[in-house]
């Protein structure tokens, strides 16, 4: 948060002048509840813009029922599974650099935010080579699907799901890990101590969520054909 | 605007220059680029507007062809809707004043305010770039499977603009809804707030809640169009009822995303010009609530004729009846506030008067649409056009005006022409009623809409129409000049011209850039004109 050059600090009465305290705040913890406070709410915006898409996945494998065990059974569990380890990881990371930032160790908070950074990295690495296989095998929705497969125009929809979801989830990782390299260029410059973190703890609020999502998103996917074929939908 | 003269560190004195009002964090300023770029896309949709009439004044399609008229009824839609309705009073009068309301300095998050704007203009030119490449012509509705499978026109890049737009209504929702809760002056508790901040409150929880869904609706179509991903198609087995749902799910609560600031703005103004507390403060407050959360729950009723299944459409059609009561209650209550007061006859009566007369007419009619039998003869008529137009442009547009005219001197530091705001507010109400209520009877006989030709027994009324819409067209120009002109020859605007109660009207015209001069501290009750007869509440 950019600190304010205005003259104007009547309303810091009380309070010893913190330079990150904006000027139209009357104190550091009332800019600390709002920034929260904030970010909360925009996490409320993001589960309405997810559940749009979680509202058509559970419409869709209410109706077929039999295309969501076969397209399921085409994700790779064993590679979706090391990515949901790798993100609770980065999550365990991730609090520990808000927690850093609380104590003052600045190096806490640089090793913590290049850990979660790695971790968010491998994710998508991962996530790539997923996708370049589906890419492969034909099973991305478009002129290019096999089509030979049983119910194929409804593994399709199953596809298209598979791929919005987890790339509107990807892509807020990429917005996840821009954000983590801001955080760590003010960590390294010493910005944040147990006066000020509200920029870490927000960030962190972000990154969980979106961690979150993936951890709805994996046994949705990549689980549902092993439980809908034993349980018989 | 920079010719003004203005107290010393007025918000609208220096730094001068256009680099510093398009990089201000001040959320006044934001307003008036808010406020220039609304009127743009007002005058843009108008446009739209007049193609359509000049269109409907005669029978045969001649004027243009099908597919031009196709084009021009969707872009009026979209602008005015997207691109005007939604972000007017929030966007403009909202950024003003809710800080100035609550007593502080600004929005809870400044850059984020301006990133609002920012975003709102990227998606205004991705917008009109799908003007220019092949226009839009699926309606405002972009419904499947036509928009995705049919349609030839740049439909994707008009998704993309709408996709863009709506992140800046959430961050605008996002930033009240902090603001409110965060920001409010030592002594401002929840139940002082002004009923305007009320309403701006509600209409944030449902701009936060339903834009996103939008959003990613218009994302779903995006993809399918163009990654050709599948999911409304019904080759795949997809459901193109789906995205009516999800796409009324926002776009229901987005009809009182567009009026409940209306209802915010009239309440202050029905207040001031009665010189009395508003009847019933906690109930007008608390119908804005109701409305904002019946809005989110009758979206179905959009769905009528849809392949809806029938108990859906019975819980819906109840649900949908339930917004009358809300909306009364705060029709009766404003009455009530006007009834024994002490009523002064600015302009601002003009639009309030107008404002109901028109809106319990949108009202009402909308219970005839809300009942199932009805709606099977009524849906996609021309009485659906009247209907949600006395509601948007009757309503919200006419509060916006009132609005916009009751706070131009505490805006701008000038005094307008009441007599030509007189004039404009009537030739409103005239010209509003003479386009819109034939269509209610065009509608009843059986017009549809969305066609450019109609057979000859409909003449008279579509002639009708037209020319109120002519009349419309009058009493919308007459604010430009004499708005404009008092920016340049108005009389200098006293702190409070209209004598009214807030903490707006407590700082100077225009407000100094940091709103207070000292930190505001509340101790009464807000509308407290008559200190004797206070009503407590909460």
């Amino acid at each position: 948060m950019a600190s304010s050059s205005t003259p104007l600090e009547t309303g810091a009465q009380g309070h010893a002048h913190n330079p990150n305290l904006q000027h139209h705040f009357y104190s550091m913890s009332q800019q600390l509840e709002a920034s929260t406070l904030g970010m909360w709410v925009f996490l409320v915006t993001e589960i309405m813009f997810f559940g749009g898409m979680f509202m058509a996945y559970i419409v869709y494998r209410i109706t077929y029922p039999e295309a969501w065990v076969l397209g399921s059974h085409h994700l790779n569990v064993g590679l979706g599974a090391l990515n949901t380890g790798v993100l609770i990881c980065s999550s365990l990371t991730m609090a520990l650099a808000v927690r850093s930032a609380q104590v003052s160790s600045r190096k806490g908070q640089i090793v913590n935010l290049i850990l979660t950074i790695v971790f968010g990295a491998t994710f998508l690495v991962v996530k790539f080579f997923e996708y370049k296989e589906k890419f492969e095998h034909h099973l991305v929705p478009g002129p290019h699907f096999d089509m030979t497969l049983p119910d194929a125009g409804q593994q399709q929809l199953f596809f298209s799901l598979y791929f919005m979801l987890t790339g509107v989830h990807a892509a807020h990782m990429i917005v996840g890990i821009g954000l983590m390299l801001v955080i760590l260029t003010m960590a390294i410059r010493g910005r944040f101590s147990s006066e000020y973190y509200t920029p870490v703890e927000i960030s962190g609020l972000y990154w969980h969520f979106v961690d979150i999502v993936w951890i709805f998103l994996f046994p949705l996917l990549y689980l549902l054909g092993a439980h809908l074929a034993a349980h018989g939908g | 605007m920079s010719d003004v003269a203005h107290t010393q560190d007025s918000y609208l004195g220096p730094p001068y220059g256009l680099g510093a009002w398009l990089l201000t964090k001040d959320h006044k300023r934001i307003a008036i680029l808010y406020l220039i770029s609304i009127t743009i896309f007002f005058a843009v949709g108008a446009m739209f507007a007049a193609g359509i009439r000049l269109e409907l004044l005669t029978p045969k399609g001649d004027l243009w062809t099908s597919d031009t008229y196709n084009k021009l009824f969707t872009l009026h839609g979209v602008v005015m809707i997207f691109f005007f309705l939604v972000p007017s009073i929030p966007a403009v009068l909202g950024n003003f004043l809710l800080p100035i309301m609550i007593g502080a300095k600004d929005l809870a998050f400044p850059r984020i305010n301006l990133l609002s704007w920012y975003i709102y203009i990227a998606g205004a030119i991705i917008t009109l770039t799908a003007v220019f490449t092949g226009g839009l012509d699926t309606g405002w509705t972009f419904y499947v499977p036509y928009s995705t499978l049919s349609s030839h026109t740049a439909v994707t890049t008009a998704a993309v603009g709408v996709f863009i737009t709506g992140f800046s209504s959430i961050l605008t929702g996002l930033n009240f809804i902090v603001t409110v809760h965060r920001m409010r002056a030592p002594g401002m508790t929840w139940f002082r707030l002004p009923l305007f901040v009320w309403a701006m409150y509600a209409t944030s929880l449902q701009m936060i809640l339903g834009t996103p869904v939008i959003a990613i609706t218009v994302l779903l179509v995006a993809a399918e169009r163009f990654l050709h991903l599948g999911f409304f198609d019904p080759s795949l087995g997809g459901d193109p009822v789906l995205f009516q749902h999800l796409f009324w799910f926002y776009s229901h609560p987005a009809v009182y995303i567009m009026v409940l600031p209306g209802m915010g703005v009239i309440s202050e103004l029905v207040a001031a010009v009665s010189r009395k507390q508003v009847f019933g403060y906690s109930f007008v407050a608390f119908s804005s609530l109701a409305i904002a959360l019946i809005g989110f729950l009758v979206w179905g009723h959009h769905l009528f004729v849809s392949s809806q299944s029938i108990y859906a459409g019975l819980v819906f059609s109840i649900l949908t009846m339930l917004v009358a009561i809300p909306s009364a209650v705060k029709t009766f209550n404003w009455t009530a506030t006007m009834y024994k007061g002490a009523v002064t006859w600015d302009s601002s009566v003009y639009w309030v008067i107008g404002f109901l007369g028109l809106f319990t007419i949108g009202g009402l009619t909308g219970l005839f649409l809300a009942a199932m039998g009805m709606d099977i003869h009524l849906s996609d008529s021309y009485f659906v056009i009247a209907h949600f137009h006395y509601i948007m442009v009757g309503g919200s547009l006419m509060a916006y005006l009132g609005g916009l005219h009751f706070w131009w001197p505490k805006m701008t530091g000038r005094m307008f022409n009441d007599t030509l705001a007189k004039a404009s507010a009537v030739l409103v109400f005239i010209g509003f009623n003479l386009t819109f209520f034939p269509q209610f009877v065009l509608g009843y006989m059986g017009m549809p809409r969305r066609y450019h030709a109609y057979p000859d027994e409909f003449q008279v009324l579509n002639v009708l129409s037209t020319a109120g819409a002519g009349v419309l067209a009058v009493g919308y120009l007459l604010p430009a000049f004499y708005l404009t002109y008092s920016l340049f020859k108005g009389a200098k605007a006293p702190a409070n011209p209209w004598g009214a109660k807030g903490l707006e009207w407590t700082v100077p015209s225009p407000p100094p850039t940091f709103n207070f001069e000292s930190d505001p501290v509340v101790n009464e009750p807000a509308y407290n004109y008559n200190p004797g007869r206070e009503v407590h509440v909460g």
